[in-house]
């Protein structure tokens, strides 16, 4: 594989960076060590929420059925498997998750997308509080592990550093290339060939087998799993902001804006509770009036602006001269 | 046939509130997600008027339809019109549409939170007997359907036989050909954006008079009436009265028969259906 020597040293650079992050727990614990997983579980979720809706522009507000799902994964056969195969049995559902939703909606205009999963979350939620009050008895289960804190933050950490990967491979790639064209101009897409329903839908599975993936890692935190906690649709909207504000354009666009809302949501939703809504209203009105390619969407246009600027002063000085 | 009715009953609400957002989607284009917030709104102005100063929730629809007209005008002219603007196609607009009206939502959702909390809220009126072939009903849900039909077939009127309505429809079909005949478009989808929020808003005071609500329920309905409206086909008022009735059938069948913690369950197995087999709508033509 040919790799530009760039690539070579930002690929280096966020390895030591995120090498340097693995020693947080190390130094610091209790209420600091807890925001950090909260900031990593979200730049987890939202980086891999941004592989999928970044270059396609569709805002997906599945992350909450994701995570859901995922926690669910845990939580049922947590007695019976080990922790690893846990995991591999998020992977299968949030993908499986998608699949289906992606076959019933990616085939049809973007509309119908969004449509579809703003409910999603609640609707397994419900079928799930149904199940488990005719089926299983109790509303909710039980997740008892020996995880700690530190635990947590660390396979959060190596699921970012996954994502990023991930990411980054799908970016070199004929998939990555051909959900670019769709996202600029699908009727192109569709005339040099690219089978666009099928390019979303992968995306769309791989994604959610992440965020999936996510919320069986947070499982063990919660220890007791009922379907309104793991279900519960606040997740996808903070999640499409958070992403939103940072900028979709590059792969860690997302970052920029995890890290300042995670802490100030904290803040708000620890002292003043009954605000949040009110924030995040603001914060979506924020974000299509003032900030329409998130931070660093926003950066990168004066940054250029200024390049152009500095060009332009230097042939004029040239012109000058002559 | 208790079920039946019953159904059908509720259905007539659902009508109008999707009547309301068709028009919001199909002629002003904007996919409002705040729509069920505006459903939410009148319920709690009925409630106010109602047990503040004894105003009947009929008479209430007076006050907060035209109300709800100038808000809604309003926030089409500050708020989405510079995003019309702006949009270089549709798919453009139906993003920033998605995410303003977002914005919209929790704002009205943490404001209306902040003034009268979380808890349900419901009040008496007309809550007696009414016998139809041999069932008794809430006459307060006879009296909603009435109103909603009363509310329906004037803007089917409306929009078929005068020329103001005719002008709005020909902006449904193609904003650039309705500017050819001289419509003003901008204008004219102010007009059906506040049009269509003031219907909502109608369902609203005429859904607080027989069901429990509370704040945080506006993203379901906005839910059950976008799931009407593609199932009616966008813009199509036929299409969106018979779609309103299945759901509201389909729903108490299923709260009745099965469990009513599935409703929604009921209305994603409709959605589910109509996006496999006929994603244009009921009456809708294939697209070449």
């Amino acid at each position: 594989m040919n790799i530009p020597r760039n690539e070579i040293l930002t690929l280096g650079a966020g390895l030591a960076g995120a090498a340097v992050l693995a020693f947080l727990p190390l130094v610091t614990e209790g209420f600091w060590l807890s925001l950090s997983v909260n900031i990593m579980l979200y730049a987890a979720i939202c980086t891999a929420w941004a592989l999928f809706s970044g270059p396609t522009h569709l805002v997906s507000l599945a992350s909450a059925a994701f995570f859901g799902v995922g926690t669910y994964s845990v939580a049922i056969f947590v007695d019976v498997l080990p922790f690893p195969a846990l995991i591999l049995i998020a992977v299968a559902a949030g993908a499986l998750l998608a699949i289906l939703v992606g076959l019933a909606t990616l085939r049809l205009s973007g509309v119908y997308f969004v449509i579809f999963t703003l409910g999603l979350a609640e609707l397994i939620g419900q079928i799930v509080t149904w199940v488990q009050t005719n089926f299983g008895g109790a509303i909710g289960l039980y997740v008892f592990t020996d995880f700690t804190e530190t635990h947590l933050y660390w396979m959060l950490l190596a699921l970012t550093v996954v994502v990023f990967l991930t990411g980054w491979l799908v970016n070199r790639s004929r998939l990555g290339l051909a959900l670019r064209i769709i996202g600029n101009d699908e009727a192109v897409a569709r005339h040099v060939g690219v089978d666009t329903a099928r390019a979303r839908i992968i995306l769309f599975a791989v994604s959610g087998a992440f965020i999936a993936v996510a919320g069986a890692i947070m499982a063990p935190r919660y220890s007791y799993i009922t379907p309104d906690a793991a279900f519960n649709p606040m997740t996808s909207f903070l999640v499409v902001i958070m992403a939103l504000l940072g900028g979709t354009r590059r792969l860690w666009g997302p970052l920029v804006g995890v890290v300042p809302f995670t802490v100030v949501m904290d803040f708000i939703s620890g002292h003043f509770p009954n605000q949040t809504a009110v924030i995040m209203g603001l914060a979506f009105l924020a974000i299509v009036y003032v900030l329409p390619d998130g931070v660093t969407g926003q950066l990168e246009t004066l940054f250029r602006r200024r390049c152009s600027l500095d060009k332009s002063s230097l042939a004029t000085t040239a012109e000058e001269g002559r | 046939m208790l079920i039946l009715l019953t159904g059908l009953l509720l259905g007539g609400t659902y009508t109008l509130i999707a009547l309301g957002l068709t028009l919001q989607y199909g002629v002003a284009r904007i996919m409002n997600l705040a729509n069920g917030e505006t459903l939410v709104a009148a319920c709690f102005v009925t409630f106010w008027l109602y047990t503040g100063f004894g105003i009947n929730p009929l008479l209430g629809l007076l006050v907060i339809g035209p109300v709800a007209f100038v808000v809604n005008w309003l926030i089409y002219t500050w708020l989405m019109q510079p995003l019309v603007k702006r949009a270089k196609n549709r798919g453009m607009l139906e993003v920033d549409s998605i995410l303003a009206t977002f914005g919209l939502l929790f704002l009205f959702q943490g404001l209306m939170l902040q003034a009268f909390g979380g808890s349900y809220f419901n009040y008496e009126f007309l809550a007696q007997p009414f016998s139809i072939m041999g069932n008794s009903f809430g006459l307060n849900r006879v009296v909603a359907f009435v109103a909603a039909a009363v509310i329906a077939v004037s803007l089917y009127l409306f929009l078929y036989h005068t020329d103001r309505g005719t002008a709005v429809r020909a902006v449904a079909v193609d904003p650039r050909a309705a500017r050819l005949v001289a419509i003003d478009v901008r204008r004219t989808a102010a007009f059906a954006f506040a049009l269509g929020g003031s219907i909502t808003a109608c369902a609203g005071t005429l859904l607080s008079t027989f069901y429990t609500f509370n704040t945080s329920m506006g993203v379901l309905f906005t839910m059950k009436a976008l799931i009407i409206v593609i199932m009616g086909g966008v813009g199509d008022i036929r299409g969106a009265v018979l779609a309103a009735l299945v759901l509201g059938l389909t729903e108490t069948l299923v709260a009745s028969l099965l469990d009513p913690g599935l409703t929604l369950a009921a209305n994603y197995a409709l959605f589910i259906l109509v996006l496999l087999f006929r994603p244009q709508g009921i009456f809708g033509k294939r697209p070449a």
